[in-house]
């Protein structure tokens, strides 16, 4: 499977990802290698195996219903951008 | 031509677990902006989720209230999109092995007939943050106090037919997981919130329409208004030679309009996958059972009960069953006052219409059962009529006291005094001589009952409402007689 420049720039819109226009053919040819790589593996039979939800043959430990973490907001937002009123500000979304 | 309308019901409910789902967050309602906002909900670099106990049994407690299988093992994918409420950049949820597998609900209908509504599945996920637009300079503000919540979605199949039956289906879903206590059901706080699937065809056919999507309905009212409209807008536009888009929807409650909110072009392609994260979760058969045997009393076993230990009709057993906590003050006032009639009338009545005007959740409730037992009790003892009652419970609801210091002090007691009553009878009967020889004076049997009754209202005036009314309707009698 190979894809090209528009594939690119559309997975890379949906990706939310800035793209240099210079860079798009190196990705573009990085990109067709990897699927490459991934249909070389595709032609592996495995009929008889069960896919796995995790490479670990484990199962999930669980916690019990307490609270544990104390309000840390004040650390919490020294690093970000911008707050106000405890809330952390962003560009202006609606939907 | 005659169309009929095709729906489905995805249902967000909120688990009333003390922590989040994947953290030890508080899921407190209410708190500061980001006080409950660990690095987990943060999706700090390195933090790694770890489930919570009680959520699962949850869900779980909810699949067997509806006889779905238990799916022993099951696993959480990453749902994948870009929102800011969102910090990970993808939901934790359950697509391909949920929690909860088919299962099978039975909603009555206002005719009394029944109608059975598919589950095709529930699944345990975690909420997002709330994100707010106003008054932020052109910016967003977020408050990540809700991400993590734990909540289940409950998927229906699009079993539904009118607005009614969804409806019926919505409010079935809120007493079962109000009895299960697996929730608060608060919708005003976003505790369950529906998301309506609504396609229409010729009536006839079997092939389904082209479906919309109208999203976050936090009120059962609300949700009745968005399916009308939405059905109506899907009709018009087909009758005009139009075809209906596949696509989310809003509704704007305050308008009572709809509008789209992104086509099936600009969905978002969410990239599931499993979770590295988080191990497969391995359920014991054992630990389903024990949950199934302790598992708290349904709707149906509750209405039952009702109608079998408290001699209620199923229309009175069916309202007051329909949340736990209506049920719970029920048991409560009954069993204080001892007579479950008179309590399924005054819940019913003056207390529901005081909450409703109020908009008050029968857990807030001014008046305890306790104190309205009271109440209720001076009336059966003869204390004060029902009329009076009335006026004592409205100033119980105004915070002047106990139902007896009320009486006491507003001087309400009922007069049972018959020497009092006679005299009051003979005032009116000579203070309205025209009525009482209009009385005697007819001869139609209906006529003279009304005519006799309204000098019972008069004597009951004289008495401010005081008067025994059985006792002014003897005394009355034997005056008009002699």
């Amino acid at each position: 499977m190979a894809v090209d420049r528009s594939d690119i720039e559309k997975i890379a819109t949906l990706a939310r990802i800035k793209l240099d226009e210079n860079s798009i053919p190196e990705i573009t040819s990085s990109i067709c290698d990897i699927l490459a790589l991934v249909d070389k593996m595709q032609l592996v039979k495995t009929d008889d195996i069960e896919p796995m939800a995790h490479p670990l043959d484990a199962i999930q430990r669980l916690r019990c219903d307490k609270v544990t973490e104390e309000d840390q907001r004040e650390a919490f937002q020294q690093i970000a951008p911008q707050t106000e009123d405890g809330l952390y500000l962003v560009p202006k979304v609606i939907e | 031509m005659e169309w009929e309308t095709v729906i489905g019901l995805e249902v967000h409910v909120q688990l009333a677990t003390q922590s989040k789902i994947f953290s030890g967050s508080s899921t407190r309602f209410g708190a500061a902006p980001n006080t409950q906002a660990c690095a987990v909900d943060l999706a700090m670099p390195g933090t790694l989720p770890v489930l919570n106990e009680q959520a699962l049994r949850y869900a779980i407690m909810f699949g067997l209230a509806i006889d779905a299988d238990i799916n022993q093992r099951s696993v959480f994918d990453r749902k994948n999109y870009f929102y800011p409420d969102l910090p990970k950049g993808y939901q934790t949820t359950q697509l391909d092995e949920p929690i909860v597998g088919p299962g099978l609900i039975e909603v009555q209908l206002d005719d009394g007939s029944c109608k059975q509504i598919r589950i095709h599945h529930a699944h345990l996920e975690e909420d997002a943050g709330k994100s707010l637009h106003e008054d932020f300079h052109g910016m967003s503000g977020i408050d990540l106090n809700r991400a993590g919540t734990p909540l289940i979605e409950i998927v229906s199949e699009p079993d539904m037919r009118t607005s009614e039956e969804a409806i019926a289906f919505a409010k079935k879903l809120h007493s079962i997981v109000t009895c299960l206590g697996i929730s608060d059901g608060d919708m005003s706080q976003g505790s369950m919130r529906f998301d309506v699937n609504i396609s229409v065809r010729p009536k006839g056919t079997e092939e389904l329409g082209t479906r919309t999507e109208t999203k976050n309905l936090n009120s059962f009212r609300f949700m009745e208004r968005a399916i009308k409209l939405e059905v109506e807008r899907q009709i018009d536009l087909i009758e005009d030679g139009g075809s209906i888009a596949q696509e989310t929807r809003l509704y704007d409650s305050d308008k009572n309009i709809s509008r789209s909110m992104r086509s099936k072009e600009e969905a978002n392609d969410y990239r599931y996958f499993p979770c590295p994260d988080l191990l497969p979760i391995s359920i014991d058969a054992s630990y389903i059972n024990e949950l199934r045997e302790n598992l708290p009393e349904l709707p149906e076993a509750k209405k039952a009960r009702f109608v079998s230990s408290y001699a209620l009709s199923a229309y009175d057993a069916n309202m007051l069953t329909a949340d736990r906590a209506t049920a719970d003050y029920f048991e409560a006032l009954s069993q204080a006052c001892g007579d479950a009639k008179l309590a399924a009338n005054w819940l019913m009545g003056e207390l529901s219409a005081s909450l409703n005007n109020h908009d008050i959740n029968i857990e807030h409730c001014p008046i305890s059962a306790k104190q309205l037992a009271e109440l209720i009790s001076r009336i059966k003892d003869n204390t004060i009529s029902g009329k009076i009652a009335k006026q004592v419970f409205e100033a119980m609801w105004n915070g002047e006291g106990s139902a007896d210091t009320i009486i006491e002090a507003k001087g309400l007691k009922q007069v049972s005094d018959s020497g009092a009553i006679e005299a009051m009878v003979e005032e009116v009967l000579s203070a309205n001589q025209a009525m009482v020889d209009d009385y005697l004076g007819e001869e139609v049997e209906k006529k003279r009952k009304k005519k006799f009754n309204a000098l019972v209202g008069r004597v009951m005036q004289a008495s401010k409402g005081k008067a025994n009314p059985s006792q002014v309707n003897q005394i009355l009698q034997k005056k008009l007689d002699s």
